[in-house]
């Protein structure tokens, strides 16, 4: 490849980094930080919805084909202009609050929720050069922020005035923080490894190749468990199926938004997604190598493609899992968060520290391998030994 | 075996999944408005006035006998009584309905109507798209609008729709049998008389 070559393809990977700096440069200097900043804040808002009706669209029609069905197939081709049909019919609805709500938190729980939501973006490097900041703490501010989506769900339920709506929250809130404790985690083992909280950093990290294999965390015996791990707290923390108790909306409607209706109901799904997207991007960023190529070969292809590329790909995941798995009741929840969750993401911090004092060789895979592997199936036996099987008797019901 | 279960279930999903795409045996649903299943015979909706014959008003069988209005359990029929009279389906000269309204926003397609009726006069009808953008005019419906003719019946219903023409064709051929027996009774007796009075004439020269 010549030099012109490569320069081509670096124009179009920076493509969108130099064409902000060509809009913001004929501004006065002390107004191109800010607007450069306005610019990749409306990028982020105008890309993220737009993956989020996107994800609708697919999700409905995903869900479908897994159970014999056609899903949305009306709304222009082949049903994918759905979410604008959706969208008007939200926009259009009778906003009702209760009466006795608090009505100014009643209305602030959506929008917070969202804020929350778009917040966590600030810090997610979609491609090379292309972060809103690079924060050096930016992990620790990315699960800062995501913890104010537990106020905003409490708010909801609290304001909303409603025995239902409260005790959905409560559930909510109980299912966010046992899982928040795992998610933290899982992720720890990323930052020993890469030695910094800055997002924009780990990615550099994994952004080098051995041959053609990328140095991505997530191949490595901790990296995979941690990945693992984190999805899995990820999709109890973004209320997904099967952790979608606190949302259940085959027995209990919308837990703590029922008194939510048009279009802040829309709105909540809006920051559910959001969030979604939000966690899955940060598992690309600690272990799926951000926006770099899985092959070295693979590096023309400009960093942002990677990015969404992977992204829809862990959407199309959840989305698949929603398919299959059904509800787990709220004890099983519970247990699983803090008696095997718990305990694997702290053997997992173990591990990574053994994998770094051990030299490097096939020995240390299989003993890492085996430190995970194990007690993992141990720990599974054991707490299923626990249960006793039998068939139940109720006292009052027969 | 470790998660032996949930890759199970994945490989399930995944095979639905893409089966959808390949065979259309998988995909059941009826894309409605298109597409149509044809109609049961035991399905019924809200209930019709069957005439015979090509005129609905001459050819209705309702005789406004009023069983099916104080039957209604939620009073939807309106019936008023004709003062003339003109044949039935047998051939009997009877009342007919000057009236009959069904106000379908309150019927609850219980069939009680057409259980009671002994004229085989009213019937269930199984189409059910009857949306309409006004609250009251347009789903009280009067004698015309409930009137269609029996070949519709039988073609909804062809079953039942053949039993009752087979016992009306019965009730009619009785009512003819009666008729004929009393015209030529009649016919006996003018004749009898004829002879008589000839007897009379000639015993009295």
């Amino acid at each position: 490849m010549t030099l012109s070559m490569f320069q081509a393809i670096d124009q179009i990977d920076q493509i969108f980094v130099t064409s902000q700096h060509r809009l913001v440069s004929d501004l006065p200097a002390e107004f191109q930080s800010i607007s450069s900043a306005i610019l990749s804040v409306i990028a982020i808002v105008l890309v993220f919805a737009l993956l989020f009706a996107i994800t609708t669209v697919l999700e409905r029609k995903g869900l479908g084909r897994m159970q014999n069905r056609y899903g949305p197939n009306r709304v222009g081709p082949c049903g994918f202009f759905q979410p604008l049909a959706d969208g008007v019919k939200s926009l259009t609805k009778e906003d009702l609050v209760p009466r006795t709500a608090d009505q100014l938190v009643h209305f602030l729980a959506p929008v917070l929720l969202v804020m929350a939501a778009f917040l966590a973006y600030a810090v997610l490097p979609v491609g090379r050069n292309m972060v809103l900041v690079n924060l050096n703490a930016g992990v620790l501010y990315f699960f800062a922020v995501g913890s104010l989506v537990e106020l905003a769900v409490f708010m909801a339920g609290w304001s909303s005035r409603n025995k239902y709506s409260l005790l959905g929250a409560m559930r909510a809130i109980a299912q966010m923080i046992s899982y928040e404790v795992p998610l933290v985690l899982a992720s720890i083992v990323v930052i020993m490894a890469a030695g910094s909280l800055s997002t924009v950093s780990i990615v550099d990290m994994q952004a080098s190749y051995t041959g053609i294999w990328p140095h991505w965390f997530v191949f490595t015996p901790w990296g995979f468990a941690g990945f693992a791990l984190f999805m899995i707290a990820a999709t109890a923390e973004s209320n997904r199926s099967p952790f979608d108790l606190p949302e259940g909306e085959s027995e209990i409607i919308a837990g703590y938004y029922i008194e939510y209706s048009g279009f802040k109901f829309a709105l909540f799904f809006l920051g559910e997604y959001l969030g979604m997207f939000a966690t899955s991007a940060m598992a690309i960023t600690l272990f799926l190598g951000g926006w770099a190529a899985p092959f070295s070969f693979l590096t023309w292809i400009p960093s942002y493609l990677w990015f969404f590329a992977k992204l829809v790909l862990l959407i199309l995941i959840f989305i698949w899992i929603r398919g299959t798995l059904p509800r787990l009741r709220m004890d099983q929840l519970m247990s699983f968060a803090w008696q095997f969750m718990l305990p694997m993401t702290l053997l997992n911090l173990f591990v990574a520290g053994v994998w770094h004092f051990m030299p490097a060789g096939i020995v240390r895979w299989l003993v890492c391998i085996a430190l995970l592997v194990a007690p993992a199936i141990l720990l599974s036996r054991s707490l299923k030994q626990g249960k006793k099987f039998a068939v139940r008797h109720y006292r009052f019901a027969e | 075996m470790f998660g032996e279960g949930i890759l199970k279930g994945l490989a399930e999903t995944a095979r639905n999944f893409f089966g959808s795409y390949v065979s259309k045996d998988r995909l059941t649903t009826v894309q409605f408005p298109e597409q149509r299943l044809p109609q049961i015979e035991a399905a019924r909706n809200f209930p019709f006035l069957v005439y015979d014959g090509e005129d609905w008003q001459q050819g209705m069988r309702c005789v406004s006998c009023f069983i099916c209005e104080k039957e209604c359990p939620p009073k939807c029929i309106f019936i008023e009584k004709s003062t003339d009279k003109k044949p039935d389906a047998v051939g009997k000269p009877q009342f007919y309905p000057k009236v009959f309204n069904i106000d379908v926003s309150v019927c609850m397609s219980c069939q009680i109507c057409v259980e009671v009726c002994p004229f085989d006069a009213i019937k269930m009808d199984v189409a059910f798209e009857h949306s309409t953008n006004n609250r009251f005019a347009g789903l009280l419906w009067d004698k015309k609008e409930l009137a269609k003719p029996n070949e519709y019946y039988r073609q909804i219903h062809p079953i039942e729709a053949a039993a009752v023409d087979a016992a009306l064709a019965e009730e009619r051929a009785k009512v003819a049998a009666k008729a004929k027996a009393a015209a030529d009774a009649k016919a006996a007796a003018i004749a009898a008389a004829a002879a008589s009075t000839s007897v009379e004439v000639a015993t009295e020269k």
